[in-house]
């Protein structure tokens, strides 16, 4: 995974959203949330279902107005600009609403007249669009007789019948069998290599796979963001090096927390033929393993397993959305007092 | 101005190429015709009196029923979130919405032409009162669809669309009647006499075209479009 965490020094962001909040009734939906997104970039929107993803992107368009804070696209308010900034943005919103009762030339042809496409240039952006998308196959249909899947990549094409520096999908793949679902974020990868794009899921692999910056959102904050490396690093508190040894228990655990590079060190249980297991945690993951290794033969363990851990994105992502970081936090450390 | 094009060719569109459409011109037809021919057999005068007297109560229902979907259903369906994304104003939208129900509501009354053509076949209908009738239905039934639209925005559910701007229509249409004249302030009835669509209607049916009537259908227009956009720019802050 290529990592455009940095970003280039003076190039001003496409998307800067400062501050922005929304209430509905007594539910805060979105809690001053401000992220920039710079050109180029795929930023994953990861956080649980109702978490605020959609509401942030339903502002970032011009579809709902925030109660506080504002934002820009492309050096325009969506305050002041909205017109602006809606012809700068293509946006899938969530499960893809379409006309039904339109045929799917029909639908793209209406789009790209709203859109304000030059009329001589409609049918060549249309076709352009039925390739990309896939969408040769269906074209003698309604929108209404589709598939979900086939209505998803209608649902994009409507979105980038532009060709907008910007897309903004709302849960691109939900509703799509597996083969659909790498079929989209393919398109979508594609996409990324020439645009900036937003994509909200919750879905983890689908960040991965299609990512170069993570945001997570949950209960209407954004509680951190990085690329899904050092996401994943930061959620280890280092890295975590397991392994499976027969020594003696206590005297194993003894010697293992002397390491320099161990920080925790925690007694995972007995495995087979008195093998014993631990995982360590330590900042530099490669070094753990060397000591690791040394240590096990200058004391002639037997070593059955050394491995290297890195944190998923899902455990960054449980830690941060349901509060188990302190819990887990505080159990090492009775452990290691123990 | 391109949007309000294109949003009125996919509304129109949109109502021929659907069941609902036939349905509706269908029933306005026959409901229409046989309530003129009832009558004018049975008073034998060659006159379209009957006709346009029914339609003001024709309209009621009809139009009501022409305008439901145009935004509850874009609610319900969730294509708002796309319409309203476009880089198109509500003003635009609103226009080319109305625009497309009245050149749909337009088709009907034009489908109407069997009576006027029964009429002067056997007798000699005045051109005055037919004219003006006809584009008293017009205003008439414009003033009735920028009514529904504006209820079709203020909610999603197409049935309360439909009663919401059944009531507003029946309210505007009977102000102006003695029935209600007689039981408010002296004061008052000169207001109500004005803000009554049923006496514009008449006066434009007996073929006097007044500025007066074309003023006041065109601020009831131009009142309940306005209104309408307002609903759906007020959306956003929900």
């Amino acid at each position: 995974m290529t990592s455009t965490g940095v970003h280039p020094v003076g190039r001003p962001p496409v998307i800067d959203i400062r501050g922005i909040t929304k209430r509905f009734g007594a539910t805060t939906a979105v809690d001053d949330v401000s992220f920039r997104v710079h050109a180029g970039e795929v930023v994953g929107f990861l956080g649980p279902n109702a978490a605020g993803k959609t509401t942030t992107m339903r502002v970032l368009t011009c579809f709902l107005a925030p109660d506080a804070g504002t934002a820009a696209v492309a050096g325009f308010d969506i305050h002041d600009d909205p017109l602006e900034v809606r012809r700068r943005i293509g946006y899938l919103p969530e499960s893809a609403p379409l006309y039904l009762d339109m045929g799917v030339i029909e639908h793209l042809r209406f789009i790209a007249e709203m859109r304000g496409l030059p009329r001589d240039s409609i049918d060549g952006r249309v076709r352009e669009m039925i390739d990309v998308c896939g969408l040769g196959g269906v074209l003698a249909k309604d929108v209404g007789e589709l598939s979900k899947g086939y209505r998803q990549r209608v649902g994009l094409a409507v979105t980038m019948i532009h060709d907008p520096e910007i897309l903004v999908l709302d849960e691109p793949t939900t509703g799509l069998d597996p083969s659909q679902i790498i079929e989209i974020r393919e398109l979508i990868r594609g996409i990324g290599r020439e645009k900036t794009v937003i994509l909200s899921t919750h879905i983890l692999p689908e960040v991965e796979a299609t990512s170069t910056r993570v945001l997570i959102i949950n209960e209407g904050r954004i509680v951190a963001t990085g690329t899904p490396g050092e996401l994943a690093s930061m959620a280890m508190g280092g890295e975590r090096v397991r392994i499976s040894l027969r020594a003696p228990r206590e005297e194993a655990r003894g010697l293992l927390e002397t390491l320099p590079r161990a920080s925790v060190v925690e007694a995972l249980g007995d495995g087979e033929d008195g093998f014993q297991e631990f995982a360590l945690s330590g900042d530099d993951g490669v070094a753990l393993t060397d000591e690791v290794f040394d240590l096990a033969r200058e004391r002639g363990w037997r070593l059955r397993e050394l491995k290297r851990e890195r944190a998923t994105l899902e455990d960054v992502f449980l830690r941060l959305t349901t509060g188990d970081a302190e819990e887990d936090g505080s159990e090492s450390a009775k452990e290691r007092e123990q | 101005m391109r949007a309000v094009i294109s949003v009125l060719g996919k509304e129109f569109r949109s109502y021929l190429g659907s069941p609902a459409g036939f349905v509706f011109l269908t029933a306005f037809l026959a409901l229409s015709s046989w309530l003129f021919f009832r009558l004018f057999f049975l008073l034998g005068q060659a006159s379209m009196r009957p006709f346009f007297a029914v339609m003001p109560w024709l309209f009621l229902f009809f139009v009501p029923a022409a305008a439901m979907r145009m935004w509850a259903e874009e609610r319900k369906l969730g294509t708002d979130e796309i319409l309203l994304t476009l880089p198109a104003t509500e003003g635009s939208l609103v226009v080319g919405k109305f625009l497309a129900g009245l050149a749909f509501l337009a088709l009907a009354i034009a489908l109407t032409f069997p009576v006027p053509i029964v009429v002067s076949l056997v007798g000699n209908p005045d051109p005055g009162p037919l004219i003006g009738g006809y584009l008293g239905l017009v205003l008439l039934g414009a003033a009735y669809l920028s009514i529904g639209l504006f209820a079709s925005s203020i909610t999603e559910n197409q049935i309360v669309a439909f009663i919401v701007a059944t009531a507003l229509c029946f309210a505007l249409l009977i102000v102006g009647e003695d029935v209600v004249l007689v039981a408010v302030p002296a004061r008052l009835a000169p207001v109500l006499r004005y803000l009554g669509l049923q006496q514009h209607f008449a006066s434009i049916a007996r073929g006097v075209i007044d500025t007066r009537d074309l003023v006041y259908y065109g601020s009831v227009i131009a009142l309940f479009l306005s209104l309408n956009a307002r609903a759906v720019e007020s959306r956003k802050w929900r």
